[in-house]
């Protein structure tokens, strides 16, 4: 590897990855994969909507093992990580709103409705933005990231409730999709658009971790109390 | 980290797992009902509260099957009389609200609105419940494929 590419941060990698898999992924979803039988073409919204559930909901599961690693060990590291994943889910879950009500309207016939799964899926948004509201109010840092720590795993609660949401209550979403209900012919979209969304959430993460860990790392100087360059000394 | 700090972690990391542990085995699961079967909502209207809420005009979510062979459409796109069905009980529906295009015979449906003292389920809104199974088109079908049976798709 040239010296030009070693100084490539290894994130940039997976995003490029993750990129390229989504151009692949949205090709064959919007292309090579047949119409729904039902739904017909609306129906693809499903090669982006159900990657991005898993991918924020796992974006969100790493959070709160970075809060409790945070608070186990105190490395500032994992502080790092934590901000980064509660602001990649945050992004994740609102774009898994947007995409679930494009598709409600056309095929349930609303945009939205206060079913358990949509619900707590809403308060899954609403509680990581109080978590980096709360982020916001604390000045200490590590008061900040004890504090993150434990707001993140109060609200990563929401994170198996909305998972599971579809099997303890009555829904109009649907029931999990598994192997056995998605035709092989538009699972492969699926899969390549899950692997391009973990990479782009790996990506966008890690970017933000570092953001973080130089911020640390800066120092806010203080301007010397006379200046060097007086004339005369 | 203090004493007192390492508490409220405690504290935080047990609300967490304890509402989660009563969510799932919890009474919440019986208590927070989405839509009502066409079976609870018949046993309801024998109850003398209903007569209650229907003073009040409460409004309530049904949810079952569309009945084959029970769509009966009226005048324009939007008046609709169909059966409601769980298996076990029915409940005739009619409804003012445009159905989605999903609308058809034995899909699920989740309707809102009132049972009236006739028996006849009043909605305003039809909301369709779609399986998680995503197929391909049969052989032979359009991807705009509509009902055999030649009813409007809207």
């Amino acid at each position: 590897m040239s010296g030009a590419l070693k100084r490539v941060a290894w994130e940039h990698w997976v995003g490029l990855a993750g990129l390229v898999l989504l151009g692949i992924g949205s090709y064959v979803g919007l292309v090579e994969a047949p119409p729904e039988r039902y739904m017909g073409e609306v129906g693809r919204i499903l090669y982006i909507h159900v990657p991005t559930a898993w991918i924020a909901l796992l974006t969100l599961t790493v959070a709160a093992v970075a809060a409790g690693m945070w608070l186990w060990k105190r490395r500032p590291g994992w502080d790092d990580v934590q901000v980064g994943c509660v602001e990649v889910g945050i992004i994740l879950v609102a774009m898994l709103l947007v995409q679930g009500s494009t598709w409600a309207r056309p095929t349930w016939g609303v945009f939205w409705t206060w079913d358990p799964r949509l619900t707590t899926a809403a308060i899954l948004l609403l509680a990581f933005i109080a978590v980096l509201a709360l982020r916001a109010f604390v000045d200490d840092a590590y008061r900040r990231a004890t504090w993150t720590a434990v707001a993140t795993l109060v609200a990563a609660v929401d994170v198996p409730i909305v998972y599971y949401s579809v099997k303890w209550w009555r829904t109009l979403h649907q029931d999990f999709s598994s192997p056995e209900t998605v035709a092989g012919s538009m699972t492969l979209p699926l899969r390549i658009n899950a692997f391009a969304l973990l990479f782009l959430a790996t990506w966008l993460v890690a970017r933000r971790a570092r953001l973080a860990r130089l911020k640390r790392g800066t120092r806010v100087l203080e301007p010397p109390k006379r200046s060097a360059l007086v004339a005369g000394e | 980290m203090t004493k007192g700090g390492r508490v409220g972690v405690v504290a935080a990391l047990v609300v967490a797992a304890g509402a989660i542990v009563f969510l799932a085995v919890g009474g919440l699961g019986k208590n927070l009902v989405y839509y009502w079967s066409p079976t609870e909502l018949l046993d309801y209207a024998k109850r003398p509260e209903a007569a209650r809420d229907a003073e009040r005009a409460a409004v309530v979510r049904l949810g079952g099957e569309v009945k084959p062979g029970s769509i009966v459409h009226g005048d324009g796109a939007s008046d609709l009389t169909f059966v409601i069905t769980d298996g076990a009980a029915e409940v005739k529906v009619h409804s003012t609200a445009v159905p989605p295009q999903m609308f058809r015979e034995g899909i699920g449906v989740v309707v809102e609105g009132r049972l009236g003292p006739d028996g006849v389920f009043r909605s305003e809104q039809l909301m369709v419940k779609h399986g998680n199974d995503y197929r391909p088109p049969k052989d032979g079908e359009k991807p705009d494929w509509k009902p055999e049976d030649g009813s409007p798709v809207l």
